[in-house]
């Protein structure tokens, strides 16, 4: 489709883009500054409203550079969500420097709509601009907290490692580019399929763009900013950083792995075999993640090896070439955003009160804090996938994909018995909040959005968790790319 | 009422704790006296499983022991994963039912003095209670499992919160153990669904089907695979030796009406699953497993028992006890490979017996652990070598309690002469059962296990005669005797016990149809096979 004719299917990125514009002209002029939040949660609104009004046919858009397809709308909807809670709640975290929380919250839109270009990206260019948007703009905000040295540290972290891996993967594109002469994705996807017998170039680009996505994901080996980023990072963006990227980041490799890099037969271009490397990935990653969370005292440096763990989860089923590995991975991430956003602002309360995220800062929170104790444990037992919980439905479907394909059992195997070794460090936190006593009796008051927030996340884990069928049938009719 | 009886016994519970929490809010914003909201809790906890239990006893008097699956409820609930709410009783899950709805009743009534925080252990307890019902109603493998990991969560809390002085590491061996083991039955699930034709967790439709699943993964046939799986799930809870290391621990940590439940009826879905999920699915791999499983039942009695001997602390004791009991369960499971008919359905009817009860003698010796230790603050038989009081290390615990509490020791040695098998009590019926069929098909095997028999004795009679013969131990001439709560929890499993050790027809006939339409399904597997 034409440039122009493109735009009216570019309606929700263009309000985004008008309301980034207006928040940061409104945080400028003295009298509306303190609109500002309030401005990007209608604004948001608005985003979504026209995203659920635009139509659901999947076309071309910009001349191939990006594409219009339920598939990404799909990931458009869990990117607004985590963005949608994070902005709400990104006040009451009081280790937040509230004088730039405007700002905070700005980038965080600016993120965002890197995000939305990352899930519809369809051309390298537009791949690596997308990626690039995400970046730059979190690299800032994991060094927002410009007192704190661990913030400081985590912002460096996360550039060097980002402009490494980002490096590499432009590095394959470059290959790529190459190769098949465009930089088109289905392009690329036709010249690779008439490649004969294994060709080594075609797997060195593919360990290229998977080495920039895999740093999106945290996947082992690219993981080792994540814990150092999650700690220093101020904890709402932690929270978001723990989802929304790692969506997008799931977003492209299918679109990369499921439909470029294969012939649409269920068989890999070129003779590459990438299956059998994803899946040793995936068991590494999801292995590392849990055998490191197991001796984390802070909750955060815990839940960013968890997360790792979880990207494990879902990459075990990117080796079954089928659109089964895509809606499993979707259903996936549904559950995921609301269990770990929840989870996050449960730590949030906990650190208010207490200052740190020492794991110990939340000993006898059932007795002081009965409600926030229990939501925090449904978010836990869903995370470790347990019923009736949203996450337990995910990961039958991470499994059901495996064993419907029969492919990979090993995999299978692997992936519960770690599930097993989750349950120890999940369930560290629950001892410390019911088992054991604390000398501060003192209960929590959190800030009745944030409780409503953490209510909000719960209910979607416990309803999913028992009637899932309209998010499978919404995912089903997401599978539509173009 | 009676077309969803079934979902009302599952569902009484629930409903019962979300009541607590609704009273529990409104307590606080009005500001109730703390004792009074405490025993409020305890009501609702009583009457929700009173209720659950006349709803047992009501489902009892319409079952119809000739008439298959009974009471049968089903909706779709998810159609894309073919997914049913789908319950229904027969003669397998009527005891089980039973079971569970009695011993619940008096696992709240034996909880009745609980101090610490009792809205929450009630709503644990009925929490506990739905998932366990759960189990024993559910057709569709999917819901079972939902109810099958609903009951660990609880039970990690009842363990952790109100447990003895090891309780945090022993709810997490327990958590850790059973989930380790959910997590294969998981994958056997699913790999039930996508390889049955058509694709159902239905588990009467997988009669027809699973055991034409023909594949293989890893050059291992994918029944064999998933036979193998899910045994290794319900092998854990149990347990079977030597998956056993987390039951002496959570039963000797847990409070007592949680040993309770957790001797009486978890252990049960152990066997269960496998006679409900595993026997009549793959009826041809019954034949090629017994062997291995009776060869595991008679370690179990050999090897429980002798743990239990070596125990000098009574909960610990009564723990393993309980070990070598499931020993007869598994001997009697094995014994339907059985040529001859009689032989193979003595074996499994006993099986199912000594199933129910276990759960019922087991319980009686757990109250009554707890009936001790509420007074005396310990259970030892023999205080332990390396007791830290030097002066009482190696010495009896007790002594001479028989002349000081003649109830208690009367309800005792009632319940210790049940649990070694004394003929005119339920026990000796039902392992005597399981012994006729193991003999009809394992001579030697059952022969070394009827030493259990011996070695049960041997322990029962010993701390017997040290708890409560010989001079009184001064220190306990303070004791008194058995309240009337103590004797309500106990009275009708006494009754339970005398009844079905003289007359167990009641029971046989429930089951016998069910269990005896199981012989002759695999008996014609095995036709088909060329081995009957």
């Amino acid at each position: 489709m034409s440039n122009l004719l493109s735009l009216s299917d570019y309606l929700p990125e263009m309000i985004l883009l008008g309301v980034i514009l207006i928040a940061i002209v409104m945080d400028l002029v003295p009298a509306t500054k303190r609109f500002t939040k309030g401005f990007i949660l209608v604004g948001l609104i608005l985003v979504a409203a026209f995203l659920y009004q635009g139509d659901t046919s999947a076309s071309s858009l910009f001349m191939g550079m990006s594409a219009h397809d339920p598939f990404g709308t799909f990931f458009k909807w869990l990117f607004i969500i985590a963005t949608f809670f994070v902005v709400l709640i990104a006040k009451y975290d009081d280790g937040m420097d509230q004088s730039i929380a405007a700002e905070f919250n700005i980038l965080l839109l600016i993120v965002m709509f890197g995000l939305f270009l990352m899930a519809t990206a369809t051309n390298l260019v537009m791949v690596y601009l997308a990626i690039e948007t995400v970046s730059i703009s979190s690299y800032i905000l994991a060094g927002m907290l410009r007192n704190d040295i661990k913030s400081n540290e985590a912002s460096l972290k996360y550039v060097i490692f980002g402009a490494f891996a980002s490096g590499l993967m432009l590095y394959g594109f470059s290959w790529l580019y190459g190769l098949s002469g465009s930089t088109d994705l289905t392009i690329i996807r036709d010249v690779l399929m008439t490649q004969e017998g294994p060709v080594f170039v075609v797997y060195i680009s593919i360990l290229m763009v998977l080495v920039g996505i895999g740093y999106k994901l945290s996947m082992v080996p690219f993981h080792y900013w994540t814990p150092d980023v999650y700690e220093g990072a101020p904890t709402p963006l932690t929270a978001y950083l723990s989802v929304a990227p790692k969506a997008a980041g799931l977003a492209l490799m299918i679109r990369f792995f499921t439909m470029t890099f294969t012939d649409g037969a269920g068989e890999t271009v070129a003779n590459v075999d990438w299956t059998v490397l994803i899946a040793v990935l995936s068991a590494i990653t999801m292995t590392v993640g849990n055998l490191l969370a197991l001796r984390q005292e802070n909750v955060k440096r815990l839940f960013a090896f968890s997360s790792i763990a979880h990207a494990g989860y879902m990459l075990m089923v990117i080796p079954v070439i089928s659109t089964d590995s895509s809606a499993a991975i979707m259903f996936y991430l549904v559950p995921y955003l609301f269990m770990n956003l929840g989870a996050f602002f449960v730590a949030i309360a906990v650190s208010n009160h207490t200052g740190s995220y020492d794991l110990a800062g939340w000993k006898g929170l059932g007795k002081r804090t009965p409600l926030l104790a229990a939501l925090m444990v449904i978010f836990l037992v869903s995370l470790t996938g347990l019923p009736p919980t949203a996450g337990f439905i995910g990961k039958v479907y991470l499994f059901s994909v495996l064993i419907k394909h029969q492919q990979f059992y090993w995999l299978a195997v692997v992936a519960v018995i770690n599930s097993v070794i989750a349950l120890f460090y999940y369930f560290r936190i629950v001892r410390e909040m019911y088992f054991t006593d604390s000398d501060d009796t003192e209960p929590l008051r959190p800030h009745p959005i944030l409780t409503w927030s953490i209510i909000s996340c719960v209910i979607p884990v416990l309803v999913l968790g028992l009637y899932w069928s309209p998010v499978i049938d919404w995912v089903t009719a997401s599978l539509k790319m173009f | 009422m009676s077309s969803h009886i079934l979902s009302w016994l599952v569902f009484i519970p629930i409903i019962g704790a979300l009541v607590s929490i609704v009273y529990q809010q409104a307590a606080k914003v009005k500001g109730l006296d703390a004792e009074v909201v405490a025993g409020t809790h305890k009501w609702i906890a009583a009457v929700a499983t009173g209720i659950q239990l006349l709803f047992a006893v009501w489902l009892y008097t319409m079952y119809d022991p000739a008439g298959g699956i009974q009471f049968q409820e089903k909706f779709s609930w998810i159609p894309q994963f073919n997914i049913d709410y789908f319950l229904g009783a027969d003669g397998l899950s009527m005891p089980m039912i039973l079971l569970t709805a009695l011993l619940s009743f008096i696992g709240v009534v034996s909880s009745w003095k609980i101090k610490k925080s009792p809205f929450g252990y009630f709503a644990m307890f009925l929490l506990l209670d739905t998932g366990m019902m759960g189990v024993f109603v559910s057709l569709d493998f999917f819901l079972f499992y939902i109810f099958w990991e609903v009951m660990l969560l609880p039970m990690y809390f009842l363990i952790g919160i109100w447990g003895g002085p090891q309780r945090q590491y022993a709810a997490i061996k327990f958590f850790l153990y059973t989930l380790f083991g959910s997590v294969f039955m998981l994958l056997a699930m699913l790999g039930l669904y996508f390889y049955a034709d058509p694709h159902t967790f239905n588990l009467i439709a997988l009669i027809q089907s699973a055991s034409s699943i023909d594949a293989t993964i890893w050059g291992i046939n994918v029944q064999v695979l998933i036979w193998v799986a899910l045994f290794i799930g319900f092998a854990i809870k149990v347990p079977i030796v030597p998956f056993h290391t987390w039951l002496p621990l959570a039963h000797v940590e847990a409070p007592t009406a949680i040993s309770v439940i957790l001797a009486g009826v978890l252990l049960k879905m152990g066997t269960y699953g496998l006679l409900r999920i595993n026997y009549p699915l793959f009826p041809e791999l019954v034949y090629w497993f017994a062997t291995f499983l009776a060869v595991l039942g008679v370690i179990n009695i050999i090897w429980g028992a002798l743990n239990a001997i070596a125990q000098v602390d009574l909960k610990k004791m009564v723990a393993y006890s309980s070990v070598s009991h499931m020993g007869y369960v598994l001997l009697g499971m094995a014994a339907l490979i059985s040529e001859s008919p009689a032989g193979a359905q003595a074996g499994i009817n006993g099986a199912l017996m000594q199933m129910f009860n276990h759960g019922t003698i087991t319980a009686m010796l757990f109250l009554l652990v707890g009936v001790l230790y509420d007074q005396a603050h310990h259970r030892y038989i023999f205080y332990p070598k390396d007791y830290h009081d030097p002066k009482l290390a190696g010495q009896p615990g007790f002594g001479g309690l028989g002349a000081k509490l003649p109830i208690y020791s009367a309800f005792v040695a009632f319940a210790f002469f049940a649990g070694l098998g004394l003929p005119a009590l339920s026990g000796f019926i039902s392992e005597v059962m399981c012994f006729i069929g193991g003999f009809s098909v394992f001579r030697t095997l059952t022969i070394i296990g009827t030493l259990g028999i011996l070695l049960n004795a041997i322990y029962f009679l010993r701390a017997y005669r040290y708890v409560f013969m010989g001079p009184l131990n001064e220190k306990y001439a303070g004791l008194k005797d058995m309240t009337g709560r103590e004797m309500f929890t106990l009275i009708p499993l006494g009754i339970l016990v005398l009844l079905f050790g003289v007359y167990p027809a009641p029971l046989l006939d429930m089951i016998a149809p069910t269990m005896n339409a199981l012989v002759d399904l695999i008996h014609s597997a095995g036709s088909i096979m060329g081995i009957q």
